[in-house]
């Protein structure tokens, strides 16, 4: 990469959001008027429970270079038990990406209500900080690995 | 030990509390064990069980498979401690009747890898393999070699507390003593050492070898869904081709679906023609998961898969405060 793309890189990332807490509270963001980067891509889901880790692999081997994942508070899932048993995925796949390489910055969670319009924002940004520290992905990246 | 198998069997024939039998017999190819299907008494005579018995026989009770083996057949099976913990993960996802199996436990000292000794050898033909306590001895045209049965055990076995099935109906001889190995994942910690761009040049590396022939799939015990993901054309996961990220998430995707329910019994790596050392990554998450759940796969009958259960209030370091 030419050290001038490198100054105008802005990390895309791809937040995945449960409708019925992180969703509601990006929208209260939103309309709070509460600053954020603009880095984020919205994918709605319905639980966090939904996810499957699948979804994040492929997000980051098409380009991304980072993904939230954001759903209820414990205690708070929609469907009771979606997020605990999103936050076992999670506890497999976030040291098993960090085991071959992917840098442990890439992959986040959190858990934001649908009042926490404020806390979207400092989530947001903190993820797009620690991106931005990382820099573009190269690794997973279809078309980008040599071997 | 191998008398005793055969009789055991021959008795569960006589006294009808067997239909068929699932076990080991000889390979057509020396230090090949191969599995055999017995339906009648006297064919307990071809019955083995040594070092080369290496298939994990818990495969032909799911899958495609199934076919051999009828749904209201009384099926005994031979297995070693691996083998027994797939058929406990069976019965906890109601993949078996536990009432209609006999299950034949075997002390198991460790099986080797063929390749390992392959590779001791620099890939000479062997003609004939023998076995004592901790040595083995391969003979070929001009040669004549004996090697550390340690050499060229299988990697699943390095490290194995579980060398007895945990549940079973008749076990032939003494269950063995396990070695209570106290550093389960000494090669999974060395790994982890090593730093993110190591581990990458590793992974990749290791990888790119891969044909996508799906053996590894095919051979595992915890890999019996009728369409794996990576069949599935709509959605397509994963390319078809041996691209580095597709095939990289094809087993990173395939690790996670074993996840709390793989058994390390290395049936994987030993049927990988590309000689990838696949329990690298299995390991890793089995490692995860004792450390934070304390959970192994394939141990307690009543116990489900770590992924398949949660705690409310278990440790979540991982999320963001
Ligand atoms: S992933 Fe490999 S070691 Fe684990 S159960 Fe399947 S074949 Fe055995
Ligand atoms: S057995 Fe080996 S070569 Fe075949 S798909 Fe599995 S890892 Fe790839
Ligand atoms: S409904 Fe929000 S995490 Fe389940």
């Amino acid at each position: 990469m030419q050290e001038k793309d490198k100054k105008d890189w802005q990390p895309k990332i791809l937040a995945i959001l449960c409708n019925w807490c992180s969703y509601a509270g990006a929208d209260l963001a939103g309309v709070s008027r509460i600053q954020y980067p603009p880095n984020i891509r919205v994918l709605r889901v319905p639980c966090s429970g939904r996810v499957d880790p699948m979804f994040i692999m492929k997000s980051l081997q098409n380009g991304f270079d980072g993904v939230l994942v954001s759903g209820c508070h414990p205690g708070d899932c929609h469907y009771l038990s979606g997020n605990y048993n999103a936050r076992r995925k999670f506890a497999v796949l976030k040291p098993l990406l960090e085991y071959i390489g992917i840098e442990t910055e890439r992959v986040q969670f959190s858990w934001v209500s649908a009042g926490e319009g404020e806390r979207f924002a400092e989530v947001v940004t903190k993820v797009t900080n620690d991106i931005r520290k990382v820099g573009p992905a190269k690794r997973l990246v279809k078309g980008v690995v040599s071997w | 030990m191998v008398k005793a198998l055969r009789e055991e069997v021959k008795r569960l024939f006589e006294e009808k509390k067997v239909d068929l039998v699932i076990g080991w017999g000889k390979g057509s190819l020396p230090m090949t064990a191969t599995p055999i299907f017995i339906n009648k008494a006297e064919d307990a005579e071809r019955l083995i069980w040594d070092e080369t018995c290496s298939n994990n026989l818990a495969v032909y009770l799911t899958k495609d498979k199934r076919q051999l083996v009828k749904t209201d057949q009384k099926i005994g099976i031979v297995v070693k401690g691996c083998d027994g913990r797939s058929l406990v993960l069976y019965a906890v996802e109601n993949q078996i009747q536990r009432e209609n199996l006999v299950i034949i436990g075997v002390p198991c000292a460790g099986v080797i890898d063929k390749k390992k000794v392959l590779k001791h050898i620099e890939g000479k033909e062997v003609l004939s393999a023998s076995f004592e306590a901790d040595r083995m001895t391969v003979e070929g045209r001009g040669f004549k070699t004996e090697i550390a049965k340690c050499d060229v055990l299988s990697d699943s076995c390095l490290n194995c507390n579980h060398p007895n099935a945990p549940v079973f109906d008749v076990f032939i001889g003494e269950p063995r003593k396990s070695d209570s190995v106290e550093d389960v994942y000494p090669d999974v910690e060395a790994f982890e050492k090593l730093d993110s761009e190591a581990r990458w040049k590793t992974m990749v590396e290791a990888y790119s070898k891969c044909i996508r022939c799906y053996a590894c799939r095919n051979v595992c015990p915890s890999c019996y869904c009728t369409e794996c993901f990576v069949d599935q054309n709509d959605p397509q996961w994963i390319g078809k081709s041996p691209e580095i990220t597709d095939t990289l998430i094809f087993h990173l995707g395939r690790n996670l679906h074993v996840a709390g329910r793989c058994v390390e019994c290395g049936a994987c790596e030993r049927a990988c023609p590309a000689d990838i050392d696949l329990l690298k990554l299995n390991r890793k998450i089995s490692k995860e998961i004792l450390e934070r759940f304390n959970f192994t796969a394939g141990l307690d009958i009543n116990e489900k898969p770590a992924l398949a259960s949660f705690c409310e209030n278990e440790k979540q370091d991982f999320i963001m405060g």
